[in-house]
């Protein structure tokens, strides 16, 4: 146990920090991979991530997932038009 | 301008809203409070004070709106009675965690059912584990003096807790007496503007910032124990208030405690608000009688004035203490904390307890009279 | 070239970190990545009880970058009115103050409280993410759980009641700006909360927002599934608000074509996803087919 502190204000006040819940990729079973000569840079996938974890800077870049944080959800697969997002087991 | 009136306990509360210079006001109806926010009202529809008025739609909306506003850096105000008073419960609660110090006039009323609007302490009496300061106004001088230094003592950087402050339904609330109406610059002496030292809910004057996500239990323990320091912390806080209310105005009206008749006192009397000042009246009739009866007047039961009633109880031989309340299964509520803290002090002085007035049976001073003298005379 | 919307979208700031503790597929923090971007960085969030007080994250780390203030569960709109109240008295006009939870917390144990902040034409925002049931505790049906629909509390599926149509309440209210919206439209969401943001007074936004783990489908149908309660007719997408002693409505162009009943794709393709309404019967059938109807002719009686 650590010692008891002394002050009268001590405020449950939380900082915003990127993986505030974690390295949440460890959660993927599934891993989306964009193939980048198939991508048509429409950014469907990018605009749908719940998790805001695929990056977009402009409609010129393929945009780029970060697998720190994706979830494996791939709802990014189901709403890519052009079938530019394939999935993978992770640790296969 | 200083000015006297003859107003109601209602009325002193308002004007010690008024002059505190409240900015934000939720409000709700219930007897018999309504006439302090309908004063309220009144002075914000003239324009005669600069507050926003929220007519909220219940009393558990009335403390959120009250704590939202303190915590976007607001001074707030907010008032009710008894069943109000629990249906906003929840909030009272918050309202400490989150460390808002929102004033609060509660005017004690019985509890329902049977449906009773008279006076009685058990509703102010149950938020006791809350986190909030509780002050009880034995007079409507009182009452107005004790919004101005729960103001001061709330927002106090060693404190910032919210706090109540009681007073007796129909006995104060609308009972007329003479007030002194205190000169605005005094009072903005006495009472600076508030300024958050913690967190405010303002974009332009703070990053963002989350408060009140999960905590796991270690880190929820310490947010709750500081709680527990700034309640210790308030006790010379409350102290220096009274002091200084004193040196400005020139009113005593006690600090945690207020003392009558005390010197040389065989036997003490304890109460809480209007009926303290019954007492007091009481014990001036019974010193004449040759009775060596004193009266404390418990002015603040958070925190609880332990060292000072353990001290003054050392000296006599017999306590009495008579509540307007009374925890089912128990004792009555002061008695009960009373008979705790002289078991932590070591002080063996026994403890009567005398229930009187519930549901707003009137407390005169036969009725003192004749419980001091049963214990008197054992 | 020419900017356009999404060029916008993908310009604007994300106030959303990853990373956060949401359920893989999470309708919800999808919808709140585009109200901030759309409110930005000058919001105060108020959030009830929910979800999203727990997909925050813990302490001391936050996954919103805006200032977040989590409260009790039925007095998040009151709050917010206090929170507002203050800042314009403080001089701070212009600080967007927004109330944001799900269906339990603003349309069931809190509809009294937003109800009343509506009533007061109170100028906050409250953004409900309607995923119909309370799902932070684990899938018990709410006042906006739909006929049919199987939750912990209604294991064979809700027989009793209908689902409260809150944003038609706060339609009738007669504030001036009350809107739904669904995750799998997210430009109409983000244009939604831009022209509320120019409204003075009481703005409420009702998203549609499906659950992968409490509605039953696999975490990546969740736009799928979105979309199709609006294709079905099952959630209209509108805008509207009472304007000189007048309530206006307007559908929103995504459900525009499904006012004509034979535009609408047949309900089952939207309860196919979802064990939820497995086991689902005629009666269910009826209940919910006479909720759509029961919707498009209030929506139609305005226009």
């Amino acid at each position: 146990m650590s010692e008891i502190p002394d002050n009268h204000l001590i405020l449950p006040i939380s900082k915003p920090t990127k993986g505030a819940g974690g390295k949440t990729g460890s959660w993927r079973v599934f891993r989306p991979v964009i193939l980048e000569d198939k991508c048509i840079k429409c950014m469907m996938c990018w605009m749908y991530c719940p998790e805001a974890a695929i990056e977009a800077h402009s409609r010129n870049e393929v945009p780029k997932i970060n697998y720190d944080y994706c979830k494996g959800c791939l709802v990014c697969k189901e709403v890519c038009p052009v079938s530019a997002i394939k999935s993978e087991r992770e640790g296969e | 301008m200083e000015t006297y009136d003859v107003i109601t306990g209602n009325d002193a509360v308002a004007w010690g809203a008024r002059l505190s210079r409240v900015e934000v006001i939720a409000a709700y109806p219930i007897t018999p409070q309504t006439t302090i926010v309908e004063k309220l009202a009144e002075w914000v529809d003239k324009g005669e004070i600069d507050a926003r008025y929220i007519a909220v739609e219940s009393e558990h909306s009335a403390m959120s709106a009250a704590m939202g506003a303190s915590a976007a850096g607001a001074r707030a105000f907010t008032a009710t009675s008894s069943q109000g008073f629990l249906y906003m419960f929840e909030m009272i609660s918050w309202a400490a965690g989150a460390r808002t110090p929102v004033v609060m006039a509660v005017v004690n009323r019985a509890l329902g059912p049977p449906w009773n609007i008279w006076s009685e302490h058990t509703d102010a009496l149950m938020a006791r584990d809350t986190g909030w300061i509780q002050f009880w106004a034995s007079n409507n001088q009182e009452a107005l003096d004790s919004i101005i230094q729960a103001y001061r003592v709330a927002e106090d950087k060693k404190v910032i807790l919210p706090a109540m402050v009681m007073l007796g339904g129909f006995v104060l609330s609308h009972t007329a007496m003479p007030v002194r109406i205190h000169d605005q610059d005094k009072v903005d002496q006495y009472l600076p503007p508030y300024s958050p030292p913690h967190y405010v809910l303002n974009p332009k004057l703070s990053e963002p910032f989350a408060y009140g996500n999960i905590l796991f239990p270690w880190d929820y323990a310490k947010v709750r124990l500081s709680i527990q320091r700034a309640m210790e912390n308030s006790v010379d806080v409350i102290k220096k208030a009274a002091r200084e209310f004193q040196e400005i105005f020139g009113i005593w009206h006690g600090d945690l405690i207020k003392e009558a008749y005390t010197d040389n006192a065989e036997m003490l009397i304890f109460a809480l608000g209007a009926v303290a000042e019954q007492a007091e009246a009481t014990a001036e009739l019974l010193r004449k009688k040759g009775y060596k009866v004193g009266v404390v007047k418990v002015r603040v039961t958070r925190p609880f004035p332990k060292h000072e009633i353990a001290k003054l109880a050392n000296k006599v031989s017999r306590i009495i203490v008579i509540d307007r309340d009374i925890s089912f299964g128990w004792d009555g509520i002061l008695a009960g904390e009373i008979k705790a803290t002289l078991h932590e002090h070591n002080v063996d002085t026994p403890v009567t307890t005398k229930i009187m007035g519930i549901g707003g049976d009137d407390i005169l001073p036969d009725h003192i009279e004749k419980a001091v003298k049963e214990v008197y005379n054992k | 070239m020419v900017k356009t919307i999404l060029d916008e979208l993908i310009e604007a700031n994300e106030f959303l970190l990853p990373g956060n503790t949401a359920c893989p597929g999470c309708g919800s923090t999808l919808a709140l990545r585009y109200v901030l971007k759309a409110l930005g960085k000058n919001t105060v969030l108020v959030i009830p009880a929910s979800c999203s007080s727990v997909y925050q994250a813990i302490y001391p780390k936050v996954s919103f970058k805006v200032i977040t203030y989590n409260v009790a569960f039925a007095s998040a709109a009151a709050l917010a009115s206090g929170v507002k109240q203050a800042l314009v008295k403080k001089g701070y006009d212009n600080v967007n103050v927004a109330v944001w939870g799900g269906d339990g917390g603003l349309i069931d144990i809190g509809a009294a409280t937003v109800s009343g902040a509506a009533e007061r034409n109170e100028d906050i925002f409250v953004f409900v993410y309607d995923n119909e049931a309370y799902m932070n505790t684990g899938i018990q049906r709410s006042g906006s759980t739909p006929p049919g629909a199987r939750t912990t509390t209604t294991p064979l599926g809700k027989i009793v009641g209908f689902k409260k149509p809150m944003s038609f309440l706060m339609l009738l209210h007669g504030v001036p700006y009350v809107a739904t919206a669904s995750i799998a439209y997210p430009t109409d969401l983000y244009e939604k909360v831009k022209r509320a943001k120019d409204v003075k007074g009481f703005k409420f936004i009702h998203i549609f927002s499906p659950c992968p783990p409490g509605w039953r489908f696999d975490d990546s149908k969740t736009i799928e599934v979105a979309r199709l309660a609006v294709e079905t007719g099952y959630w209209i997408l509108w805008e509207g608000g009472y304007r000189d002693g007048k309530i206006n409505l307007t559908l929103s162009p995504p459900s525009r074509p499904y006012k004509d009943p034979s535009k609408r794709k047949p309900l089952e393709e939207f309860l196919k996803y979802q064990g939820r309404f497995r086991g689902f019967d005629e009666r269910s059938l009826k209940k919910l087919r006479d909720w759509i109807e029961y919707q498009w002719n209030f929506i139609n009686s305005f226009t």
